[in-house]
């Protein structure tokens, strides 16, 4: 009896764990996945694994306070730490082979609210459930006969996956550029601004740029070696901060809030809520990006995830990306102070 | 057989209460870390604020206990059974109270708000700093191990002594008496 009452309650325990259940989509196995596309990244994030850290502030115009309760909305000026990335799991990949772009922010309001948004450059994600991106990743596995993914894996996941053709259309005949600088950056995932009277507005943002892209053919950017963005970011910063705006984009009805591989129409109503203001860049080994965690669903109070379930996804297999790099600071040493050095 | 000698009304009301919320808490906090479903992120929001109230109750618990005190074991009951009573009541005590504070100290060094709800949130407890927060961050899926196991030893013990022994120690937290 007493044997059989604390045998259920471990086995419960267990069961709970996904002990029993192989097949379960945990942030483990997606983590480890991401990590099989060549070489897990000890010590870097297992995807975006190449970028820089950004500072700067997002100033707010208040246009944004009608829609959302949230304090960094409300007209003032909000430090940031953001970071550029390539859409990657390897963190020394040439800059000409990511096609996704990413920029994450972290925005504090002075009462310590943060909000933390990962965005990246394509208008729609490629797949609109965790299941299908656990799927798309495994079919980037490396064969190890060949050393590169098996082609065949990845037809197989997109003849079995059409709501991915629309970002495989954008990744073969969107342009490539040369900068992270003129790139709009999206957050694709859908969430819910809440005003003063209580009101839910479904929306999905974009940070927008203000300079013109420097449009290039693919073949010329391996001309430019494997790290071109670093510099040719730092190179504009040397020059003065970058500007974006972040526009909101209001959701009419019938619009998905739970399908990030569809684009909202063009003609929805868009609001301009501010700009932010990159000013400079660190280097990510040293920087301040480094240590955080750019989970879309830390919010502030105003903010809430929308019913997209790449969201709690995201939130989980990130959380579980930062326990193992943070684990792993070895495996990527910091700089050492220079004796003597102004630091 | 039932001896008398009770847990105050205050003791039993805690410990039947806390008893639910950590139960509920491990099996949150286990299901938490081993899902990417949308359940994540209501799961993540009721473990954080859970833990704090447990970690007030506990402290509240500990000065009851400490003021009131328990009633004595058995007379009979053998030197190592009431060694082992008292090391894991102290285990246990430790862990409700390190295991939020643990939770909030990894938030603290991992850098991350710690949202209770809506606007409300607590301070930063630890330095931002990634080895702080894997070794907090581990320690924090261990001790909830031990945790659990040592509750699972706590409820076949209380149900050794409401079996087997029938000795009245289950009783003084059981009984609806006052």
């Amino acid at each position: 009896m007493i044997g059989l009452v604390v045998s259920a309650g471990a086995a419960a325990f267990a069961y709970t764990a996904g002990w029993f259940s192989p097949n379960r989509l945990t942030p483990e196995r997606m983590v480890d996945a991401l990590g099989r596309r060549g070489g897990d990244p000890l010590g870097h994030r297992r995807n975006h694994s190449k970028g820089i850290c950004f500072t700067g502030v997002f100033v707010a115009n208040g246009a944004g306070a009608r829609l959302s309760t949230a304090p960094m909305l409300a007209a003032g000026q909000y430090p940031v730490i953001g970071r550029f990335a390539i859409a990657t799991g390897n963190p020394d990949a040439p800059d000409a082979t990511g096609r996704v772009r990413s920029m994450a922010v972290r925005i504090v309001a002075p009462d310590g609210q943060e909000w933390r948004s990962g965005m990246n450059d394509s208008p729609m994600f490629v797949v609109a459930t965790p299941r299908a991106f656990y799927q798309l990743t495994l079919a980037q596995d490396i064969d190890p006969a060949t050393g590169k993914p098996n082609p065949a894996a990845m037809k197989q996941f997109l003849a079995s996956h059409p709501e991915s053709a629309r970002f495989a259309e954008w990744a073969r005949n969107a342009p490539w550029t040369t900068s992270y600088a003129d790139q709009t950056y999206n957050s694709l995932d859908a969430f819910r601004l809440i005003d003063a009277a209580g009101q839910g507005h479904l929306v999905r943002w974009a940070m927008v740029p203000t300079v013109g892209p420097h449009i290039v053919p693919h073949a010329e950017l391996a001309a430019l070696g494997p790290n071109f963005l670093e510099p040719d970011l730092k190179r504009r910063l040397a020059q003065g901060p970058l500007r974006w705006h972040l526009v909101v984009t209001l959701a009419s009805a019938g619009d998905p809030s739970n399908d990030a591989t569809r684009a909202w129409p063009d003609d929805r109503p868009h609001v301009d809520v501010g700009t932010l203001v990159v000013q400079h860049a660190q280097d990510e080994v040293d920087g301040p990006c480094r240590d955080y965690n750019y989970d879309p669903t830390i919010l502030p109070a105003g903010i809430q995830p929308s019913d997209d379930p790449l969201l709690a996804a995201r939130s989980a297999a990130y959380a579980e990306s930062f326990d193992r790099r943070t684990a792993e600071a070895a495996d990527y040493p910091r700089t050492p102070a220079k004796p003597g050095g102004a630091h | 057989m039932d001896t008398g000698e009770h847990f105050s009304p205050l003791q039993r009301g805690l410990h039947w209460l806390m008893a639910a919320m950590v139960v509920a808490m491990l099996f949150i906090g286990i299901g938490m870390v081993s899902t990417l479903h949308p359940r994540f992120l209501t799961l993540i929001a009721i473990h954080k604020p859970l833990g704090i109230a447990i970690l007030v109750l506990a402290v509240l618990r500990l000065v009851v206990r400490l003021r009131r005190g328990a009633p004595p074991l058995p007379a009979d009951l053998p030197w190592w059974m009431a060694f082992g009573a008292r090391a894991s009541h102290v285990l246990l005590y430790t862990l409700l109270i390190v295991m939020p504070l643990l939770g909030w100290s990894m938030l603290s060094a991992g850098g991350y708000p710690i949202v209770l709800y809506g606007p409300i949130h607590l301070p930063q407890i630890m330095p931002h700093d990634d080895t702080l927060h894997a070794i907090l961050r581990s320690a924090h899926t261990w001790l909830a191990w031990l945790l659990f196991a040592t509750i699972l030893l706590h409820v076949a013990a209380a149900l050794f002594h409401a079996l087997i022994r029938r000795d009245g120690v289950f009783q003084s937290m059981a009984s609806w008496r006052s």
